[in-house]
């Protein structure tokens, strides 16, 4: 049975970076779907469903991130992480 | 980054009394005080800033552990601190599991980057279970320190 894996890359374009708020956002999307999910920052990933994962990567503003994902609905969660991040995590107020 | 480079020994609290969130926040932003890292007159400000926060999303980031943070325009560098609660706290945290280790952050507001510098620090060592667990079970603030000061001599660079 084949599986599909679909990539993306994204800019983190929020000036605050991917800190704790927004990486709770983009695990909250994660977490609607089956696949696998894995965040890549040049040779490091780490699992798109933990929060303290996704903080050790500590992509600042302007930092690519490749969003991969396996599975059934891959597809759909590459496009709502990549859509989250897109929107700068709606942070309409900087903290 | 390293522990040293933003934690304050001299606030470090291995058995917090408070058991409820604002109370843990309240007690670790005062022995900031006590430490001189933050002004008197500041204090609420910041505990406030630090629970608004909160509010937004709380700041639980799973394995029982806590970051509750904010900027202040009072501080020109990132001041922190690590605390132990032995009951747990409820933090509302994602996984829905108590909190028992806290890293308080206060940041000065134009450098996001040392927030995130030291956050990644504390994730990456918080992937150590061994770490982990040894923090939670610290008696003494002594304890806490032995323990940070071997994770930061455990980097490689920084």
């Amino acid at each position: 049975m084949e599986v599909s894996t679909y990539r993306r890359v994204v800019t983190i374009v929020n000036p605050n970076g991917l800190h704790a708020r927004p990486a709770d956002q983009m695990v909250k999307v994660a977490s609607q779907y089956k696949c696998r999910i894995e965040i890549c920052k040049g040779h490091e990933r780490v699992d798109g469903r933990s929060i303290i994962s996704l903080l050790t990567l500590a992509a600042e503003q302007g930092t690519e991130l490749v969003i991969e994902a396996e599975g059934e609905d891959a597809q759909s969660a590459v496009e709502a992480l990549a859509e989250l991040i897109a929107h700068q995590f709606h942070e309409a107020h900087e903290e | 980054m390293k522990f040293s480079d933003f934690i304050s020994r001299e606030a470090i609290r291995a058995n917090l009394r408070a058991e409820d969130k604002e109370g843990v926040i309240r007690e670790m932003t005062q022995a900031l005080l006590e430490a001189g890292r933050i002004a008197t007159d500041e204090y609420e400000s910041i505990v406030k800033a630090i629970l608004k926060r909160e509010e937004l999303g709380s700041t639980g980031i799973g394995r029982g552990v806590a970051v509750p943070h904010t900027k202040h325009p009072s501080v020109d560098r990132l001041v922190g601190t690590v605390a132990v609660s032995d009951s747990g706290v409820d933090f509302h945290s994602l996984d829905g599991e108590k909190v028992e280790l806290l890293f308080l952050l206060i940041s000065p507001p134009d450098r996001p980057g040392d927030h995130l510098r030291a956050l990644e620090n504390i994730s990456r060592q918080l992937r150590d279970d061994t770490f982990c667990r040894f923090l939670k079970q610290a008696k003494t603030a002594v304890d806490v320190t032995t323990l940070l000061d071997e994770a930061d001599g455990n980097q490689v660079g920084s």
